[in-house]
């Protein structure tokens, strides 16, 4: 695969508040059709970076290209070719999904048949639901229903996967692995590594506003190996995880 | 993706949202129809009765002549017959009647008739009520027969129109309807939609600042106007609402009533950016809601405080919103005779929105 075409372009991304800074010179190239990961502890400044891409947020200093817009110019231009879904975003009072949908086929400016929209994300049983009556998982996968209206080049998804179960979880995966092979370049933070290892195809760990590792996940490991280093425990062919999807099921539920 | 983006369809979805939204909400439908109409149902079925004085007759008086007969057709006067006199005494000392009246022969031959009143300091105004209709009544029965010598009066009435208290009552409750729906709901909803990002949400998509205001204003101001509809329409069908020119009268208030929203929209938008906390919200605006509707003429006529008072009336923007609403309604007058009330409002407006745009808070 041609992984040399950078959509997204990061140049010395500087993030001062009043009192600190959040993020201090992150430089990476998000590559056309992958899945990348922003990996890092809480305070890293990974939805920091992830806001100052998406245009919601104004940097401090550096560069920022995406598909060839700057974010200082172009704010306009790069919010109708993306997709975002935020870390506790809510969505209007009162209306139900499909009049969403219609709100947001709005607001991005352009046509669409809610009803599709929701069938993408296997919502179409909660057409007529509040967004409050939704489960954590129907939640995550309506917020990245909105993220998909605008046919956009780019998603981002910041922490879709925290408090979900593991089967809501593999279906998210799923959802996300689909979304990637349709041709949309995929940006995504998350705290579980198990996830990054399956889903991403390139990972950056963000430490105190700075990278600290950036490679696919497959070489990070061959290189941590490669230094000697071994797992206390003797590694089996399952885990704990692999159990609870064998024994509950994997398929999608009423309620996830 | 290569169509320009299009503000205008943006502004129309979320003003569809928003309507729908705002529809299903019970406290909105709540402050905008239900209360004012429960206030237009009361003083609507209160009113058009008039004063009434009532008038105990003694026990022991004579009851067949003139005089007791005239009181009885006076229109005014409502006799109270049949009360013992403790009964009489305690209900003077409390003014619940005005006056008590004894009528005796008089033995002693002319003038045929003795009334003795007793009146009671408790019911002081329905007492003078009272003395003027008996001095009109002394006179017509005494001069029966007379001509007068030193002045006649003739006395005649001009038909005009029926000035009735839902004239007064139902242009104030409208006022009183735009006041909540105006301030409650643009706090509530823009400081919900920055608390929940839904706000932030909307900031991810390309549209603007611009188009999520006029958005949400032109939905309340489609809501607020469908409830002014509402309000006029039970009032003029069920209770007589004065309309002197009709539909046009309609069209003149109802344009009346977007500028006062616009107006108290913009208290809600500073109330939305002032407060710390959801429940700040409702004490913020009631500080700004209920003065008005206490001191603003929506019961009373402003004419009816104390004069120490009238100045702080004649400050507040919802009496001018009143007054131009009674103008046009009950005068016909059309919006050009009240510009000046228009001015005061628009003042109000470009004030209060220099303060919200340093208030307002996005995020």
């Amino acid at each position: 695969m041609d992984r040399t075409n950078a959509i997204i372009s990061v140049k010395n991304l500087v993030k001062k508040y009043d009192d600190f800074t959040a993020v201090q010179g992150l430089s990476f190239d998000v590559y056309e059709n992958e899945i990348f990961g922003l990996l890092g502890p809480n305070g890293a400044g990974k939805t920091t970076t992830l806001e100052i891409i998406e245009t919601l947020r104004l940097k401090t200093s550096g560069e920022v290209i995406v598909d060839g817009y700057s974010v200082d110019k172009d704010a306009g231009r790069i919010k109708q070719i993306i997709g975002v879904q935020l870390q506790a975003a809510g969505y209007y009072p009162n209306l139900n999904l499909v009049e969403l949908m219609e709100l947001f086929s709005g607001l991005y400016g352009v046509s669409i048949k809610p009803m599709e929209m929701l069938e993408k994300v296997n919502l179409q049983d909660k057409a007529k639901a509040k967004y409050k009556a939704l489960s954590g998982g129907q939640k995550q996968r309506f917020s990245i229903a909105t993220t998909l209206i605008n046919s956009p080049k780019i998603v981002f998804l910041d922490e879709p996967t925290t408090g979900l179960d593991p089967q809501a979880r593999r279906n998210l995966w799923d959802l996300i692995t689909e979304i990637r092979n349709n041709g949309t370049t995929v940006v995504i933070t998350t705290h579980y590594m198990d996830e990054a290892e399956q889903l991403c195809d390139r990972v950056a760990f963000v430490e105190r506003g700075t990278i600290i590792a950036l490679d696919s996940p497959d070489n990070l490991i061959d290189k941590l190996v490669s230094t000697g280093f071994e797992r206390k425990k003797e590694v089996k062919k399952a885990n704990l995880e692999d159990v609870f999807i064998n024994l509950t099921g994997k398929e999608w539920r009423e309620d996830n | 993706m290569s169509k320009p983006y299009n503000n205008t369809k943006a502004t129309l979805a979320l003003a569809k949202a928003s309507f729908r939204s705002i529809m299903r909400s019970p406290s909105a439908v709540v402050f905008t129809l239900a209360f004012p109409l429960i206030f237009i149902l009361v003083f609507g079925f209160l009113g058009g009765g008039g004063v009434k004085v009532d008038l105990a007759i003694a026990p022991g008086s004579d009851l067949q002549n003139p005089i007791i007969k005239s009181l009885e057709k006076n229109n005014v006067i409502h006799l109270v017959k049949g009360k013992g006199e403790a009964e009489i005494h305690k209900e003077l000392e409390k003014g619940h009647i005005a006056a008590v009246i004894d009528v005796q022969k008089n033995k002693a031959g002319r003038p045929a008739y003795v009334a003795n009143i007793k009146y009671t300091s408790a019911s002081i105004d329905k007492g003078n009520i009272l003395k003027s209709v008996l001095s009109n009544l002394y006179y017509s029965l005494n001069a029966k027969d007379m001509q007068p010598s030193v002045a006649q009066l003739n006395e005649s009435t001009v038909t005009g129109r029926i000035y009735r208290t839902i004239d007064f009552i139902l242009p104030g409750q409208l006022g009183f309807s735009l006041l909540s729906t105006g301030v409650f709901g643009t706090a509530f909803v823009f400081f919900s939609l920055r608390q929940n990002l839904v706000i932030k949400r909307f900031f991810a998509t390309p549209v603007r600042r611009s188009s999520i205001v006029f958005g949400e204003g032109i939905a309340r101001i489609g809501f607020a106007l469908l409830g002014a509809v509402f309000i006029i329409v039970i009032g003029h069908y069920f209770f007589h609402f004065t309309l002197v020119h009709g539909i046009v009268t309609v069209i003149n208030m109802l344009l009346l009533s977007v500028i006062g929203l616009i107006v108290f929209m913009g208290f809600g938008f500073v109330v939305s950016g002032v407060a710390k906390s959801e429940s700040t919200i409702p004490p913020i605006s009631n500080i700004i809601t209920l003065p008005q509707f206490l001191l603003s003429g929506t019961f009373f006529s402003i004419d009816a405080f104390p004069e120490w008072l009238q100045p702080i009336s004649r400050a507040l923007p919802l009496t001018y919103l009143n007054d131009a609403m009674r103008k046009v309604a009950f005068e016909g007058a059309g919006l050009w005779d009240v510009k000046y009330q228009i001015l005061i409002m628009v003042i109000w407006g470009i004030g209060i929105y220099a303060v919200a745009v340093k208030v307002f808070k996005w995020e």
